[in-house]
């Protein structure tokens, strides 16, 4: 009894040591949802500081509640998808992953590292009874057919689908118009980087006392981009330059980045141009009548424009002009190129399979045009299905356009409208692990380059090289190649750990002995 | 050997329990360190080649600064780079995001004498030093909080940002949630956020309001004043201390509130 005693508290000893690195099984499909099973699920969700955006996650958490009463979802909100993507790699070694979660693609590749994390959801999509368009579900969710392709496609790494797209938007150009005629242009409806470089620089004069002619204020930023990864990797594309392939070599550091940080560098440092990270928010400028052309997310198009519902500024500052919307400026507009981006969602993988069906149920539920329509109507994100976008109500929505300045606010309207003309000239780079890196060191050459010209640094190739050098050493990139795919070397264990490892054999082989020395005795026993 | 067996397993056990344990992250904990004594003479000479404040107000934009100042409070350290609050007699600095080790962010402590080397920065009109780099020096010195009550709503304000302030006689003022309704503090500028984010709430005096901030990576959740301001009702009257901070207008980042005396 004692034995059987000892061995229970050495399993248990055995067991909570290893819980922090606990690996899940590959899922396996159940073949029923067990609906008397109680199940929580969290849901780490992103939005854009927006209320609405907040109490529609938590509608179709209460919504799905009704449908699955078994099934609890519990809302983490987070308003950053960077700190989502920090939270899921802590909790990955933690084994505390949420069950669903808000993500881009780039962030599963590296989720991806930890075996077993999200899950493969490519069987999931196709069950008959619970995949898209299932016959079990209890809701009418979209069938695979119904989901943009180009949009479902951007969640599949390798062959396999890790998320399901739940928003989409780009970029857009949001305009000063009124300023910008003013100054004697009229604004294609392409823009070009020529034309907005040759307006910015020309916003640029000052009178005898200080003042910006266009607006006849002391602060005048003609050209703010918000997003200067997207910055970078747009140009690039438009130029049909390297920046990434799918196998993970890094193709940026060439000639053609060299020539569009020139740019970057001659437009910044006569103040023609600017980015976020050194002066603050595109649309604040803007609004004051500081700004000419504001790249911000088309998902940010409600704060854009001054009769905007959403504001960062003091009402007395906001100034009155018309706002227009276009694609961000090309370099070839007969084939115009724009970065997609929005939210995805992907699943973790948990012990208990129910817990796992029940969170990719709640993924597709996401899906529903209630819930599709309703979010694209904050802001300038359109639905990822056709079943939403075609639906009566989200046309209605359109056709509202400008009738109001916060359901129907006209520049929210037509970003929407803008990317909907151009889904076809949208793309997205390449995933893998270490993706996410390469994305950040593609913006911090455009925000290095735009402070060194701001600062009368000498902006060279030789400046260039040394900084192509701290981008590979700073963000690892030169280690992308081995650690793709991989978990990676961790290095030596701790000392604790061998120490841990050492006593556990000695307490095995004393247990295995002492049960050999009391096999042999009650044998000896039993031939006396 | 029963004795030995039950007592490596005791030892595997503990050690066990050892391996579970979270290493504890204090990088939230933003617990002010104790506050040194005032000394009695302090040296606020500058080194050659170190602005006076007078010379760092009058720098533009992207120049290159060097200052010498004191630490008053610690906002952040995150991916090696830091973020504080500083002053010396002449005036405050902001510093954003200045390279520093974990290690080296330990002995910013209260009142610590450094020099910064930088740029000078504006984001929406906050005026920062950027891009910085530090050195430890001897000194220590801590500022009185100055009263900037009567100074609220005038032009001569901006001349005191980042400084530690006070505000005496502030009425707090409702701010309008989600739903319209009048409430004393939101979580984030717009209540869109939860416990644990920035809060912010309306103070009025002589008629104008202002909006002051918790910042939650200075003072967190678990921070008196953070509590303090989740307890605040409209129509309290309250004085404060804290950095006079700028986001557009003046937005101090307050670090106590009490009831008015």
């Amino acid at each position: 009894m004692k034995k059987k005693l000892l061995l229970i508290v050495f399993m248990f000893c055995l067991l909570t040591g290893c819980h922090g690195s606990k690996q899940n099984s590959t899922f396996e499909i159940p073949d029923e949802f067990d609906e008397s099973e109680k199940i929580e699920i969290t849901f780490w969700a992103k939005n854009d500081t927006n209320v609405t955006q907040s109490r529609i996650y938590e509608k179709a958490a209460s919504d799905f509640n009704i449908l699955y009463p078994n099934v609890k979802v519990n809302i983490r909100l987070y308003t950053d998808y960077g700190k989502i993507y920090n939270d899921v790699i802590t909790n990955i070694s933690t084994g505390t992953t949420p069950n669903v979660c808000i993500t881009y693609p780039d962030h599963i590749a590296t989720y991806l590292t930890g075996n077993g994390t999200v899950v493969d959801i490519s069987a999931l999509m196709k069950d008959e009874k619970y995949g898209l368009g299932g016959s079990e579900l209890k809701f009418d969710g979209p069938t695979e057919s119904e989901i943009v392709p180009s949009f479902l496609n951007e969640c599949r790494i390798g062959e396999n689908y890790y998320a399901l797209p739940f928003m989409r938007s780009t970029e857009a150009c949001y305009i000063n118009k009124t300023y910008v005629e003013a100054m004697g242009y009229e604004i294609p409806d392409i823009l070009t980087w020529d034309f907005i470089w040759e307006v910015s620089e020309a916003a640029t004069a000052k009178d005898a006392d200080g003042n910006y002619l266009v607006n006849g204020q002391k602060t005048m930023i003609p050209f703010i981009y918000k997003s200067t990864d997207n910055m970078m990797i747009s140009m690039l594309k438009q130029l049909n330059a390297g920046y990434s392939d799918d196998s993970g070599n890094i193709l940026i550091f060439n000639d053609t980045t060299k020539e569009i940080l020139r740019a970057v560098a001659k437009h910044a440092g006569s103040y023609a141009f600017s980015t976020f990270k050194i002066s603050s928010y595109p649309g604040n400028f803007l609004n004051a009548g500081q700004c000419l052309f504001a790249i911000d997310s088309t998902a940010g198009a409600s704060w854009m424009g001054s009769k905007a519902p959403l504001s960062d500024i003091s009402e007395d500052k906001i100034v009155d002009f018309e706002t227009i919307v276009r694609s961000i400026p090309q370099y070839d507009t007969a084939h115009p190129q724009m970065i997609s981006q929005g939210p995805s969602v992907c699943i973790f993988n948990k012990q208990d399979p129910q817990v796992v069906l029940a969170s990719w149920l709640f993924a597709q539920f996401l899906l529903t045009n209630e819930t599709q329509i309703a979010y694209s109507e904050t802001e300038g994100y359109i639905p990822v299905t056709t079943k939403a976008g075609d639906s009566a109500e989200y046309q209605e929505y359109l056709a509202g356009c400008g009738s109001d300045n916060d359901l129907h606010y006209d520049v929210k309207i037509r970003a929407a409208e803008m990317l909907m003309a151009n889904k076809e000239n949208t793309f997205v780079t390449p995933v893998f692990n270490g993706s996410a890196s390469l994305r950040d060191a593609a913006g911090q050459l455009i925000e290095n380059t735009a402070k060194a010209a701001r600062r009368k640094q000498t902006v060279d190739d030789k400046f260039f090289d040394a900084m192509f050098d701290d981008m590979v050493s700073l963000y690892h990139l030169d280690q992308i190649s081995a650690t793709t795919g991989n978990s990676g070397d961790l290095g030596p264990l701790p000392g604790p750990a061998k120490a841990l490892i050492v006593a556990l054999i000695i307490a095995w082989i004393g247990i295995i002995g002492f049960n050999l020395k009391d096999i042999i005795k009650k044998r000896k026993a039993q031939k006396q | 050997m029963k004795k030995i067996l039950v007592l490596l397993l005791a030892l595997v056990m503990v050690m066990s329990l050892a391996a579970c344990g979270k290493k504890d992250d204090d990088k939230n904990d933003n617990k002010n360190e104790t506050t040194p004594a005032v000394e009695d003479k302090i040296d606020f000479s500058k080194s050659e080649g170190v602005m006076t404040y007078a010379q760092y107000d009058a720098a533009n934009v992207d120049d290159p600064v060097t200052v010498e100042t004191f630490v008053q409070d610690k906002q952040s350290w995150w991916d090696n780079k830091a973020t504080i609050y500083t002053q010396d007699n002449e005036g405050a600095y902001f510093i954003y995001e200045m390279q520093c080790s974990e290690a080296d962010y330990a002995k910013l402590v209260k009142g610590q004498k450094i020099r910064v080397k930088g740029f000078k920065a504006d984001f929406q009109g906050e005026k920062e030093i950027a891009d910085a780099t530090f050195e430890i020096l001897d000194g220590n010195y801590v500022a009185p909080a100055t009263d900037v009550t009567n100074l609220l709503g005038t032009d001569d304000l901006v001349k005191y940002q980042n400084r530690y302030a006070e505000f005496k006689g502030m009425t707090v003022a409702a701010s309008k949630d989600a739903d319209g309704n009048d409430v004393a503090f939101l979580y984030k500028w717009n209540g869109s956020g939860e416990d644990g984010d920035d809060l912010y709430f309306n103070v009025e005096l002589n008629g104008s309001v202002y909006t002051f901030t918790v910042e939650s990576y200075l003072c967190g959740k678990d921070t008196e004043v953070y509590k303090a301001v989740k307890e605040l009702k409209v129509g309290d009257k309250v004085d404060l201390t804290g950095y006079l901070y700028w986001y557009d207008t003046v937005n101090p980042h307050i670090i106590s509130v009490t009831a008015a005396k």
